[in-house]
């Protein structure tokens, strides 16, 4: 990075979209600019707009609003043969009908230069010529050699291999010495071998051409391997942009940090000054978050150290365990939320152990926080434990048209009966279905409010309960105090109940 | 003694037992083709090289290749097939190309109006179009022209239906590919769709070329009865003149012309399928 010409913007997206004629907005207000002589990727799940905003680039697809600048010229309505832009495509796209060669030198023999001549007066003067046959040759000979694949100018595309094909599509692109080379997932197709060998291969070549090369993929580690920036996309929109270092180490929201490398994400909340309480423990972190805010806690598994039982934070049970080569990964139940770890030691299944994370290995999110997230269980009586509390609810959610027998069995709709008792599930709350009440045997838990926000025209709440600390977040119009002890009232029919694992019958 | 007897008897039926698989399903179809292909192939062969009397002679070739009449026939007949192919890839191609382009062939709609006609029996349209020609009064000036036209009305859904198929299961890539490395939307279609699509074309020449050398039905309605082709011919020698060797010697020399020109459109759609496949 140090050689290239700081801050040069080779291409500036501006607000750009892309709505389809089916209503589906692929890329969605972007704004990012690419420096000259980068390696940017594109990363992201299918379907989250970064081929759609390549294809923009290259000129293939319009914008339906906003603007490319090339060298700070808008190019957005230019048809795609007018752009100093070229494109491996993801099925390499060579022309069947002409060998390796005339592949190549396809982009060539169009290409139009201006050639400056003397006559016999001395007067300069211009003609725009093709080039010329030698010419093509060489530089199809020199791409070929890039690619190392001499002594291949006549073979037919189709007797080549996966790995060939798409060394052609690249030498066929590099040749016509492209401002960009954008790349669409072009090791898709290969195999995990041939694909470590090419990206190595690839970013060498980008280090000898100098050229800005565009590649989208959905494969992180590629993305991490190769790039020297990368920008990460869900649903049309830029997540995060930054190197792969900072991809990894400060991902920006839970997304980012799930998509990229493996990690637990734990909900949590912020308890006082850089401390955060998630899974039943308050740990030091290095983040300031204001106090009682619910965040995304994301611990990488290899930052989880295993100790001896006692000796560390918190305590579980080692519940699986599989060796993965250098390492073993092992997953720990805490309560009920499991955490993935990674040691090269390995703990047996069933052994009790203690974790210890260090407070800079914890990183901590900012959660756009819109209903209440409890992990509960159905008791005997068909009613549902969470949040410390015990509170009535309406099971025959969990199977869409069962009902209830008189026994308090639970009837599907195809007839099977099944007994919900100790059944783990996901509760959501809503923030607008929780009241409160002085009177504390009224709800299904009792705890103190802890915080009181105005917003605007109502205040949000929060309600945390004794024994394991659980909070309650809702709206309300009405003005309570801070430490005020009271009881959770939650109308059944606003309790929604997923299951966790769908039940053996 | 009895035990053995039972076993003998056991061997025989399962000797008797067939395994029915996919070779035998090949029977009843192999039969149908030595009876009505290869036999009737081996007897035009016969008669060929036969003369009246059933000695082996080589007159029916010699009196084929020595008269005016049979070897003008012969080129007329190519002549028009020739034009009517030609002229049936010029008015398909585009038509092909916009069927498979167009958004509003979705579930080709619109390709099944094109190709509707082929449904309708041919000697009804052959009529119908002739009496539409003569009302419109373009059917007095040229016999060859009005055969001309008569053909290329049949055949044109044969060759709109392989060019179409060609183009519609062609990559979009392509076409990307080529704009990307710097050529114009003509450049492209000259240089990457056009080439692609020769094994279409190919196949819709081969589907219309062979069959307007022989249909005499189109020949005689729209010639007035004045253009004879080799088809014509051929009838003739089997009915009018009941000339059986010579209609054969016919018939087997038009065999060798199908096989030849077969032969050369055949080189264009293997070799197209060859690179084409599975990029």
């Amino acid at each position: 990075m140090a050689e290239l010409k700081k801050n040069e913007k080779i291409i500036e997206l501006i607000d750009l979209t892309r709505q389809f004629e089916d209503g589906v907005v692929a890329v969605d207000n972007l704004n990012l600019y690419i420096r000259k002589g980068e390696f940017v990727t594109f990363l992201g799940p299918s379907g989250c707009g970064k081929t759609t905003t390549l294809r923009m680039i290259a000129g293939f697809d319009k914008p339906t609003s906003g603007k490319i600048l090339l060298n700070g010229e808008d190019i957005s309505l230019l048809p795609p043969n007018k752009r100093p832009i070229n494109t491996v495509f993801q099925r390499y796209a060579l022309f069947p009908h002409l060998n390796v060669y005339d592949n190549i030198a396809f982009g060539l023999r169009l290409k139009k230069i201006k050639v400056t001549y003397k006559d016999k007066n001395g007067n300069t003067f211009e003609k725009i010529e093709k080039l010329k046959k030698a010419e093509i040759t060489k530089k199809v000979e020199k791409a070929l050699k890039m690619v190392d694949l001499e002594g291949f100018e006549k073979r037919s595309v189709s007797t080549l291999s996966g790995g060939q094909q798409q060394r052609v599509a690249i030498a066929r692109a590099i040749v016509n010495e492209p401002k960009i080379l954008l790349l669409d997932e072009p090791l898709g197709a290969l195999d995990l071998k041939m694909r470590k060998d090419m990206q190595l291969e690839l970013k060498e070549m980008h280090k000898k051409l100098g050229i800005t090369f565009i590649y989208v993929t959905h494969d992180q580690e590629e993305a991490l391997t190769m790039s020297d920036t990368i920008v990460v996309m869900k649903d049309g929109i830029i997540q995060q942009v930054g190197t792969p270092t900072d991809i990894y180490n400060e991902p920006k929201n839970s997304f980012v940090a799930d998509f990229i490398g493996e990690s637990n994400i734990f909900s949590g909340t912020i308890v006082g000054d850089k401390k955060v309480r998630f899974i039943g423990h308050n740990f030091d972190c290095v983040d300031e978050f204001e106090k009682n805010e619910k965040v995304d806690v994301v611990v990488r598994p290899e930052d989880v150290v295993l100790l001896d039982e006692g000796k560390g934070q918190v305590d579980g049970k080692i519940v699986s365990s599989i060796f993965k080569g250098v390492h073993y990964e092992m997953i720990m139940m805490v309560g009920k939320t499991e955490i993935v770890c990674q040691d090269t030691v390995e703990r047996k299944v069933g052994e009790k152990v203690s974790l210890h994370i260090e407070p800079d290995l914890i990183h901590i999110m900012a959660k756009e926080f819109s209903s209440n997230k409890y992990d509960g269980y159905i008791t005997k009586k068909n009613t549902v434990c969470f949040g410390d509390g015990e509170f009535e609810c309406d099971v025959t959610q969990l199977y869409p048209g069962s009902f209830l027998d008189e026994e308090g069995y639970l009837i599907t709709a195809e007839g099977d009966k099944i007994d919900l008792t100790d059944v783990d599930v996901n509760v959501e709350v809503g923030l607008k279905d929780i009241e409160i009440s002085d009177d504390q045997d009224a709800g299904g838990a009792i705890g103190n409010i802890v915080s009181m926000i105005y917003k605007g025209d109502h205040y949000q709440l929060i309600v945390r309960t004794d024994e394991n600390e659980e909070d309650f977040v809702f709206d309300t119009e009405y003005t309570w105090n801070e430490n005020d002890r009271v009881s959770v009232i939650i109308p059944k029919e606003k309790i929604k109940l997923t299951l966790k694992q769908e039940i053996k019958r | 003694m009895t035990e053995q007897n039972t076993q003998k008897s056991e061997q025989k039926h399962r000797k008797f037992r067939i395994a029915f698989s996919r070779k035998q399903l090949c029977i009843p179809y192999g039969l149908f083709l030595v009876l009505f292909v290869v036999f009737p192939l081996l007897l035009i062969v016969f008669y060929a090289f036969t003369d009246a009397d059933g000695g082996i002679s080589f007159d029916n070739f010699a009196r084929f290749f020595t008269n005016t009449t049979t070897l003008s026939t012969l080129l007329i007949s190519m002549l028009l097939a020739l034009a009517t192919t030609i002229i049936c890839i010029i008015l398909a191609y585009p038509v092909a190309y916009i069927l498979a382009k167009s958004k509003l062939n979705k579930g080709g709609t619109l390709l099944m109006l094109f190709i509707m006609p082929m449904w309708i029996n041919f000697v009804l349209r052959a009529m119908a179009m002739k009496d539409l020609l003569t009302l419109l009064g373009i059917f007095r000036f040229n016999n060859y022209l009005n055969v001309i036209i008569g053909m290329v009305y049949d055949y044109l859904p044969f060759m709109i239906l392989p060019i179409y198929t060609v183009l519609v299961k062609m990559d979009k890539s392509y076409v990307e590919a080529s704009k990307d490395l710097g050529a114009s939307s003509f450049q492209t279609f000259r240089k990457v769709t056009l080439p692609l699509s020769m094994s279409g074309i190919a196949s819709g020449a081969t589907m219309v070329f062979m069959p307007t050398m022989t249909c005499y039905v189109i020949s005689d309605t729209f010639g007035n009865g004045l253009v004879t082709i080799i088809g014509k011919l051929i009838d003739e020698q089997f009915t009018t003149f009941q000339n059986w060797n010579f209609g054969s010697a016919m018939a087997l020399v038009l065999l060798v012309i199908m096989v030849i020109s077969m032969w050369i459109t055949g080189s264009f759609k293997s070799e197209n399928n060859a690179r084409g496949t599975n990029i």
